[in-house]
């Protein structure tokens, strides 16, 4: 059952499956912003802002 | 039961997927966000809370890099070494060292002034390409066709504040079919390879640009000339990055830093899986 949390930035519902792993992305569907999952405890979620793209970032 | 950390920054689906097929291949996986666990320097054992083998894999290239660093120093087992991560990560020493091992690589220069680069430029003929030395997704890499094309293009590069900017990277442009052929070589072995296609309207096949992946087949010279490059940065897990010439193939490029998941869609070898099993490998020695 994903769990449903809501965007910090336009308040629209953000679904995170319960199985997300720290470090993970997921993005806002409404507005497309980006979160980081910093942990899943007791069916709630923590979120932070993502890293923007560094220059540094890739293959 | 033999243990090994993924360290990471941001939990890709190619992360993801190691961590599953190391579960799979009977490891157990520890996952490490290395923006949330400093290293103390001037410790020299081993961190606890770190598998003696560690499977680096960071996008930011410069985190993975020093954590590397430290990391060995404390005794750990890092894939790729830093050693490995720095030349990869370096298209001048990359070109440097292909060359030196005798593998066909582009003809390319290096220049360290605007005069000096425009001069080796027209001395080689256009089109050049000019890189960065430490870059990625093909950020920044162009195709030069004239002088005053050159010339703009080094004057927007001089306003950049990295001082790298200024080491300009010349390189032939090669005349291929609009694909090149990436190898993935795992301890020695090719264990897959694709033809990246450029995507319309543009002429790198960066699959983060829009290239699209095919299956490819390497045998014989290629597949030969793939292990060795692999070999001469002592690399793991690196996908090599071949063209087909006139004059038989080149390798232009050398990856530390693997994104796989374009190539798991055509592959009809598990990606993840090949490199858990030799990271498992190494974790029972």
């Amino acid at each position: 059952m994903p769990i449903v949390t809501k965007c910090k930035e336009c308040g629209a519902d953000i679904e995170v499956p319960d199985d997300a792993l720290p470090g993970e992305i997921v993005s806002c569907p409404d507005c497309g912003i980006e979160y980081e999952v910093v942990k899943i405890e007791n069916g709630k979620v923590d979120l932070k802002l993502a890293e923007n793209v560094g220059e540094d970032w890739g293959e | 039961m033999a243990e090994a950390t993924i360290i990471y920054d941001r939990l890709r689906w190619e992360e993801k997927q190691l961590y599953e097929k190391g579960s799979e291949v009977g490891l157990n996986v520890k996952l490490v966000d290395v923006k949330e666990r400093p290293l103390e320097l001037t410790s020299t054992r081993l961190a606890e809370d770190i598998s003696h083998v560690v499977l680096q894999r960071t996008i930011s290239h410069y985190r993975g890099l020093y954590y590397s660093f430290v990391l060995e120093n404390q005794g750990h087992y890092v894939i790729n070494s830093f050693v490995s991560s720095l030349i990869c990560g370096n298209k001048l020493l990359t070109t440097q060292l292909l060359a030196k091992s005798g593998i066909p690589t582009p003809k390319t220069y290096v220049a360290f002034s605007q005069e000096s680069a425009v001069d080796i430029m027209e001395k080689m003929g256009y089109p050049v390409v000019l890189k960065p030395i430490v870059g990625s997704w093909g950020r920044m890499v162009a195709k030069i066709i004239n002088r005053e094309q050159a010339e703009s293009l080094l004057e927007a590069r001089e306003l950049l504040t990295d001082p790298q900017q200024q080491i300009y990277y010349i390189q032939e442009y090669i005349k291929r079919p609009p694909r090149d052929i990436r190898g993935i070589v795992v301890n020695g072995r090719v264990i897959t390879a694709y033809y990246r296609y450029q995507p319309e309207g543009d002429w790198r096949t960066n699959i983060a640009r829009g290239g699209k992946a095919e299956l490819a087949k390497v045998d014989g010279e290629l597949e030969d000339l793939m292990i060795r490059a692999s070999n001469i940065v002592s690399g793991k897990v690196i996908g090599v990055d071949a063209m087909e010439t006139s004059d038989g193939y080149v390798i232009h490029e050398l990856n530390n830093n693997l994104e796989f998941h374009g190539a798991s869609e055509v592959s009809d070898v598990d990606i993840a899986k090949e490199i858990m099993e030799y990271v498992k490998e190494e974790a029972a020695r």
